[in-house]
């Protein structure tokens, strides 16, 4: 067994490592939270990481939808101001209407369609350089190591939090992103009882983190809030609302 | 709508020109000579020299002995077309559309101009009153064309052809007002047909035989029948700037040069009057003469000089020097007022800078195209289809609100795409669906929400929209399209995917 004291000792050469592989630990204030301890403990310094770029593996048109939901989500939480967000992909399938259930009025989003993943690339980029962005989405089929190097150093620059939704079948290979996350669907939850489906309930998989740990949970969204099953209480019925 | 042509010939143009710069010559007999042939020939007349019989083409020494008195000047060939030009800008008050009748005449195409004052008599009362005023002589007429209205000014009287009467008008005339050619003219004079009311009713076949095409396609100009082409002079550009290279530009670095030495002047400019572009173009006029131009648009207004020479910088590539170019010309072909830098779209904090987004999906619809970039708002409909509208403006603003009580799914197909069910009938949700192949087992179901057709819109029969979870989980958006028929199978969809 460790004393306390080996104990701190390692923890503050851990804070040092992070520094240095570019994780500043910023005063509380300016960071971004997401208030979510749950996910959060999973990323180092117990902070969602803002200003790195996440890599979401979806590859069904249901994984799709969830994913683009959570990331809204997210996106939500983390922006307590009303932001601008850019979405770039080959050809819009969401549908807005059903976006603002996630908490971001859909008239926010900028939609960008682009034909060549070349040019997808590039938009991408251009928008991770904007820092008057609040988040850049962009559905990629596939992105090498480097494409995602390059992805990530714009956004060391910029600080602007990148979403890459990889759409791509087959073996996924190594990139420079600060998480890898899968989000699939699970059965939705019923918390009154009353017939009919419930509330959206996602598996949450973070397949990889960068000096973190990775994780497996079941997360819900309702009340413009996330849940965890654990913590679910039952409440009466209350319609469907928008986030806050 | 009817067009209304008119027409004014300034008989003595530079004359006129020359009285109102020079107060001494007012009322005096002076003329115009060229050198010609070893001879000084009259070119142009004043007024007073012409009352007493002086006309042009004459040779000075001819008319010197009517008139011993008479003073000569120079003739300047630029000045005339000079100053045709000047009075055709001043005339764009009067209509959009001005047109040049060399040596000294101008058409405006006055459709819709002249309610404006109160009707065509008072309008060319106006014009008539101020050019007077002014001290020019001249004589004015409008007509349904372009053709009758020049006849009338050069052959007849001061006045306005009513609409569709220009035929009768014309009956007295010379055949000369058809703008005939010499040697046509001579022929008709041989045959003794001198108006134009002699030979307008021959056949054109006939007329054609004898004259040639020529002349039916005159008769069918001042008729209306046959189209004449309006040259409108353009109104001189407010924000352009040039620049004249010494050694033609070959080199893409030298166009760079050029564009942001241009855009600096430019944007100078436009600073100035507080406006910003959003339309650029660059004209490259090269050494063979050829012409080779470049546009940017912009989404917001913007003097960013760096910002602008970003965008034409991706469209250099399209520019080819070949043997060099030697002129550069920037124009803003669209100007806006500059906004407000503290003008913030959709209540953003005060970090968020607004130009800083519109200048990124500038670079993007250079690239791209406008039509890659959207927005959706909110619309006022039941139907899903219609529930949104797409935008291209990033500062647009919903005009209702989004609609929150249904639920709807995150992602929807583009087209509703058709699936095997077995559900039981009459209204309740499937048990079972098969789409691409795969048999989904619903577990959970809500609906049915019946969605109408807008019948003002398009017809056919309504939805019956279900939302279901199938038994890993996956939830869906359904719907059977019409009632159910005891003979025709219900037709259901799959149409989205909610998280």
């Amino acid at each position: 067994m460790q004393s306390p004291f080996h104990q701190t000792v390692i923890e503050r050469l851990q804070r040092q490592i992070l520094d240095l592989e570019g994780y500043k630990t910023k005063p509380s204030k300016q960071q971004k939270k997401l208030g979510f301890a749950h996910i959060e403990k999973h990323f180092p310094n117990q902070v969602f990481p803002t200003g790195t770029i996440h890599e979401f593996v979806s590859t069904q048109p249901e994984h799709t939808a969830c994913t683009s939901a959570f990331i809204m989500a997210l996106l939500a939480k983390l922006n307590t101001h009303q932001g601008i967000y850019v979405w770039i992909g080959k050809q819009r399938q969401l549908f807005p209407p059903g976006l603002n259930y996630f908490g971001i009025p859909a008239h926010q989003i900028i939609f960008i369609n682009l034909v060549k993943p070349k040019d997808i690339l590039w938009a991408t980029e251009e928008a991770l350089k904007c820092q008057s962005l609040s988040g850049v989405i962009s559905e990629l089929e596939a992105i090498t190591f480097a494409q995602s190097q390059r992805l990530q150093l714009t956004v060391e620059k910029s600080k602007v939090t990148g979403f890459i939704l990889r759409t791509q079948t087959g073996p996924i290979h190594a990139t420079a992103c600060a998480a890898r996350w899968q989000i699939s669907p699970t059965a939705s939850l019923n918390l009154t009882q009353l017939p009919g489906v419930g509330f959206a309930n996602w598996q949450v998989e973070l397949l990889k983190v960068r000096n973190g740990s990775t994780a497996s949970f079941n997360i819900s969204w309702h009340n413009g809030q996330f849940h965890t099953i654990e913590n679910l209480v039952p409440q009466p019925f209350l319609p469907h609302a928008i986030g806050s | 709508m009817n067009k209304r042509y008119v027409s004014i010939w300034f008989p003595h143009l530079v004359t006129d020109q020359m009285a109102i710069r020079q107060k001494e010559l007012d009322g005096q007999a002076y003329a115009l000579v060229a050198h010609e042939r070893n001879k000084q020939i009259i070119i142009g007349v004043s007024y007073q020299a012409k009352k007493l019989g002086l006309k042009p083409n004459m040779p000075l020494a001819d008319a010197r002995i009517i008139l011993p008195s008479l003073q000569a000047f120079k003739y300047q060939p630029l000045r005339q077309q000079k100053l045709l030009t000047m009075l055709a800008e001043w005339f764009i008050r009067y209509s959009p559309n001005i047109a040049l009748a060399p040596p000294d005449g101008l058409s405006l195409e006055v459709s819709g101009c002249t309610h404006l004052w109160k009707g065509e008599k008072p309008y060319l009362q106006e014009i008539s009153s101020r050019l007077k005023k002014a001290g020019y002589h001249f004589k004015i007429a409008m007509a349904d064309t372009l053709g009758a209205a020049w006849a009338i000014t050069h052959h007849g009287e001061n006045q306005i052809i009513k609409s569709g009467e220009q035929l009768q008008a014309l009956f007295p005339l010379p055949a000369k007002a058809l703008r005939l050619e010499e040697n046509t003219l001579q022929r008709l004079a041989k045959l003794g047909f001198h108006t134009i009311d002699s030979f307008i009713h021959i056949a054109p076949s006939t007329l054609r035989r004898r004259f040639g095409e020529e002349i039916n396609l005159r008769i069918g100009q001042v008729l209306g029948e046959q189209p004449e082409a309006f040259e409108a002079i353009s109104e001189p550009h407010p924000y352009q700037e040039r620049l004249h290279c010494l050694e033609p530009i070959q080199t893409a670095k030298g166009i760079e040069i050029a564009i942001q030495t241009l855009l600096e002047n430019l944007c100078i400019l436009l600073q100035k009057d507080d406006v910003g572009f959003r339309n650029a173009t660059l004209k490259c006029y090269r050494l063979d003469g050829k012409l080779q131009q470049i546009s940017i648009g912009t989404n917001q207004a913007s003097i960013h000089i760096k910002h602008l020479f970003k965008l034409f910088e991706l469209k250099i590539k399209q520019i080819e020097p070949d043997l060099g170019i030697e002129l550069f010309i920037m124009e803003a072909t669209k100007v806006e007022t500059l906004p407000k830098q503290q003008e913030a779209l959709w209540q953003i904090q005060a970090q968020s800078n607004l130009s800083e987004v519109s200048e990124l999906l500038d670079r993007i619809s250079i690239k791209a195209g406008k039509n890659a970039i959207r927005r959706y708002l909110p619309q006022e409909h039941h139907w899903p289809e219609h529930s949104i509208k797409a935008v291209t403006d990033p500062q647009q603003l919903p005009e209702t609100e989004w609609q929150a009580h249904k639920l709807r799914p995150t992602v929807l197909l583009n087209q509703p795409e058709p699936i095997q069910v077995s559900a039981p009938i009459p209204d309740y949700p499937p048990m079972n669906f098969t789409y691409k192949g795969q048999l989904h087992r619903i577990t959970k179901a809500d609906g049915p929400e019946r969605i109408e057709r807008e019948w003002w819109l398009n017809e056919g029969k309504h939805r019956d929209y279900y939302y279901v979870e199938d038994e890993k989980g996956q939830r869906y958006w359904l719907f059977r399209l019409g009632h159910y028929h005891s003979k025709i199978a219900a037709q259901w969809f799959i149409h989205g995917f909610f998280a």
